[in-house]
């Protein structure tokens, strides 16, 4: 048993701090930090500076143009880039996608798409769900039906992430009725600029329109536009959720929100004094941050298997349950914290450059939204139901 | 030992849920906290048509209630419709302060209130958090009349309001229960500046500057220096209303959750044929009723002393706000994706229900000082 990291791994921790402190642009940063709006146009900029580096293929191996770096690693650019309030990397494209590419796509593929996801040409969304299959995913309806060298596409997918910014969007589709439901699915890559595709934002109850419905009406796909074989999209789409699931614990987020709980806490007052030396707050505090450094460390039991090359398994679901509760609980006491200022909603604050003033302090409004916000962690990616059926069936074996 | 609402509250509980349900709809509140006034006229003026603003004052004061369980059966039905009418601002707080503390001329206000006319309740300041004695706004003598320099916060419906009833310090430090005023101020009074904004969980509210407002000597309500304890308990009052509105938040939600784990199918069946979400929602049902008593206890008690009042204020409050974040939380964790939008009803009632804990006290705020008041 040894908790501590190797030279190496602190060297390389100093390295990635560096990094930081030199190419993170502060106005990106201050906008993470202060819960600031942040546009297509800001990602894109984090992206491209990550990838001048090399460092934006966070999971990729080497030979893809990625970092090759081991799960610990990763665990470490992961703990100083949310400490350093770099904003997040887009997942779609390089964490879900890149790798089934990898996998299950044709040489072809993989030359033509893995670089300009790291270039930033094509932004990914994911069309996973629709309106009738959400955590019962095999019950995709979009059809995708041959016709030469084309599939013509039509159904609706929705909650699509960020789609409005996406040129691309990799479909679960269904391509045979025949047999069990996951044995008819295909997994397509269709060009959001395509005739038929159309996007509607969704407003969730942050007032911020993240998710997106995708409708696509006799949208046609070349046929090379197909992964891997037809009908395996199940076992394609699996793989993927299994890296949907990395770093899936959230520790680097949760540290930085707990850090701002503390912020806010010891700036407002209750009483005279300020809030964190109010021994009811500061019970729920201490609480949450006592589960977090367990749960620190159950992380970290995870990846140093994985990197001694253990196949992550039903831990995933584990880690998903408790840093998503663990999360919303520190959402949940930075609202409180905020006190009556949870009430004003001045949104136009929150845009760059806005001369709108918020009401009360500039914290009081992102806090609210986090914590609306966040209340989707517990619902996507498996929601934390779908994950307590996993641990009872693989693990418990009940 | 008796449950049952009398005669008169039943009446007045089946005609106001009925006129709300054929009322309000989600495109009405929506366009309401667009608006100018920050609510829906069509339905205030409905309301005070109805007498639901004259059921929060005595026959006494010109009203026909004014009891705890007057208050708790209007409020439970603007909760089950989601509505935010500035029912609690003026008829609880502003037209409650005149009608127990305002001069005859003053009293006469409580009749155009009824009538709908709207006051707010300029108190809360930048500094005070929950704290009702926290007033640094100060009223200094100016000739016949009063002088008042201060900064109000949060004042909601603070954009509608014709006139404000504003606290303000004559005397003692900032923290001190002694030495606060109550000040009748027109809205439109020089020097009186209103900053305007939309509220989350819907409505409006305004930061009210007072910048050297001056006001006649007959603008003071009540005694000078002695409005702490007609303050609290009007603020009773309120907690008292926003509690029952609780209560009807989270009974629309409850029926919305339970319906909707009865009509969505995932993996070929109802999700409401889970076991392990009909264990949860059976917990949420628990818990409503836990607060369905909370409310009785606080309703039952506004007129009682003032320890035993002030109990039972922090009691229902704690409780009600433990019980709103996990109906909220089990709700939209039920509803998936749907339950996290701004389109389907649920998303408009969970944040409403969220932002109760953040009016007049919050949970821990109400657990720290119901030690305190039982310590007394
Ligand atoms: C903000 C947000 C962003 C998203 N982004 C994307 C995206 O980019 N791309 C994409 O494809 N999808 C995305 N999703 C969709 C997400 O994956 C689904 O919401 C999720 O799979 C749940 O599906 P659902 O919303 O239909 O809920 P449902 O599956 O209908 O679930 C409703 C409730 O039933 C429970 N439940 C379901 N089955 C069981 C069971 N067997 N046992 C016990 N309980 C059960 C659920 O846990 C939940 O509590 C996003 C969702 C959100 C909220």
């Amino acid at each position: 048993m040894d908790l501590t990291y190797t030279d190496e791994q602190k060297a390389f921790r100093e390295e990635v701090r560096a990094f930081l402190n030199e190419k993170l642009p502060a106005r990106l940063s201050d906008k993470v930090a202060t819960g600031k709006r942040l546009t297509k146009a800001d990602y894109e900029e984090w992206h491209a500076i990550l990838n001048a580096r090399g460092w934006l293929g966070v999971t990729w191996p080497k030979e893809f143009g990625g970092t090759g770096w081991d799960a610990v690693q990763r665990h470490i650019f992961e703990e100083e880039t949310t400490r350093a309030h770099a904003p997040r990397i887009v997942p779609f494209g390089l964490n879900m996608l890149g790798p089934v590419l990898m996998k299950y796509g044709s040489k072809e593929q993989q030359d033509h798409y893995l670089p300009r996801i790291l270039n930033g040409e094509d932004w990914w969304c994911q069309g996973y769900s629709e309106p009738g299959a959400g955590s019962d995913l095999a019950a995709v309806k979009t059809t995708a039906v041959r016709e030469g060298d084309h599939y013509i596409v039509n159904g609706q997918k929705t909650w699509t992430t960020l789609g409005q910014h996406a040129d691309m969007i990799f479909c679960l589709v269904r391509t045979s009725k025949e047999g069990k439901p996951q044995e008819g699915i295909s997994f397509l890559l269709i060009d959001m600029n395509t005739p038929g595709v159309e996007v509607r934002p969704i407003v969730l109850i942050d007032g911020e329109a993240e998710v997106n419905e995708v409708w696509l009406q006799d949208v046609k796909v070349p046929v090379e536009n197909l992964v891997g074989e037809e009908n395996k999209g199940w076992t394609y789409a699996k793989y993927l959720l299994t890296h949907e699931r990395t770093n899936i614990a959230g520790v680097g987020f949760a540290n930085t929100a707990l850090e701002n709980l503390r912020r806010i806490a010891r700036l407002e007052k209750s009483g005279g004094r300020p809030l964190i030396e109010n021994p009811f707050f500061a019970a729920k505090l201490a609480q949450v941050e006592i589960d977090l450094m367990a749960m620190a460390t159950t992380n970290l039991r995870t990846i140093a298997a994985a990197a001694a090359g253990q196949a992550p398994g039903a831990e995933s679901s584990m880690l998903k349950i408790k840093g998503t509760v663990i999360r919303q609980e520190i959402n949940a006491l930075t609202r409180q914290a905020v006190g009556p200022y949870a009430l004003p909603f001045v949104s136009e604050a929150l845009d760059e450059g806005s001369n709108v003033e918020p009401v009360g302090p500039d914290y009081a409004l992102p806090a609210t939204q986090a914590y609306f916000n966040n209340r989707k962690l517990s619902i996507y990616g498996g929601s934390n139901e779908v994950q307590r059926q996993i641990i009872s069936k693989a693990i418990l074996e009940l | 030992m008796n449950f049952e609402l009398t005669e008169e509250r039943q009446m007045l509980q089946d005609s106001l849920r009925r006129y709300l349900g054929d009322t309000v709809t989600p495109e009405m509140l929506a366009n309401a906290t667009e608006s100018e006034a920050g609510h829906s006229e069509t339905l205030w003026s409905g309301l005070a048509e109805m007498g639901v603003i004259g059921a929060l004052f005595s026959e006494e004061d010109g009203g026909f209630g004014g009891a705890g369980f007057d208050l708790a059966v209007v409020f439970e039905e603007i909760g089950r419709a989601g509505a935010f009418e500035p029912l609690i601002a003026s008829g609880v707080l502003a037209g409650g302060l005149l009608a127990a503390e305002g001069s005859e001329a003053q009293k006469a206000r409580v009749e155009e209130v009824i009538g709908g006319a709207i006051l707010g309740f300029a108190h809360s300041e930048p500094g005070a958090r929950y704290d009702l004695d926290h007033v640094e706004t100060t009223a200094t003598r100016d000739g016949d009349g009063w002088r008042l320099t201060g900064r109000k916060t949060v004042v909601e419906h603070a954009g509608a309001a014709d006139a404000f009833v504003v606290s303000a310090r004559t005397g003692g430090d900032t923290a001190d229960a002694e030495g606060i005023s109550l000040f009748l101020v027109p809205a439109d009074a020089e020097s009186l500046a209103i900053r305007d904004y939309p509220l989350n969980g819907g409505g409006r509210a305004g930061e009210v500057t007072l910048d050297g407002v001056t006001v006649s000597q007959d603008a003071l309500i009540g005694a000078e220096g002695a409005a702490f304890p007609a303050i609290e308990e009007a603020a009773a009052r309120a907690t008292c209303a926003i509690c029952a509105e609780a209560l009807g938040l989270m009974e629309s939600i409850r029926g919305l959750t339970v319906d909707y784990l009865k009509q969505r199918k995932q993996f070929g069946q109802p999700i409401g044929k889970f076991q392990a979400l009909q264990h949860r929602m059976a917990d949420v049902l628990i818990e409503i009723e836990q607060a369905r008593s909370a409310v009785i206890n606080l309703a039952g008690h506004l007129e009682t002393d003032r320890v035993k009042r002030e109990r039972h204020v922090s009691a229902t409050k704690n409780l009600i706000g433990r019980v709103a974040r996990l109906v909220v939380e089990e709700a939209i964790q039920l509803h998936g994706g749907i339950g996290m939008t701004e389109e389907y009803a649920l998303g408009h009632l969970a944040k409403r229900l969220t932002m109760v804990d953040h009016r007049f006290g919050d949970t821990d705020y109400h657990l720290e000082r119901f030690i305190r008041l039982s310590a007394a």
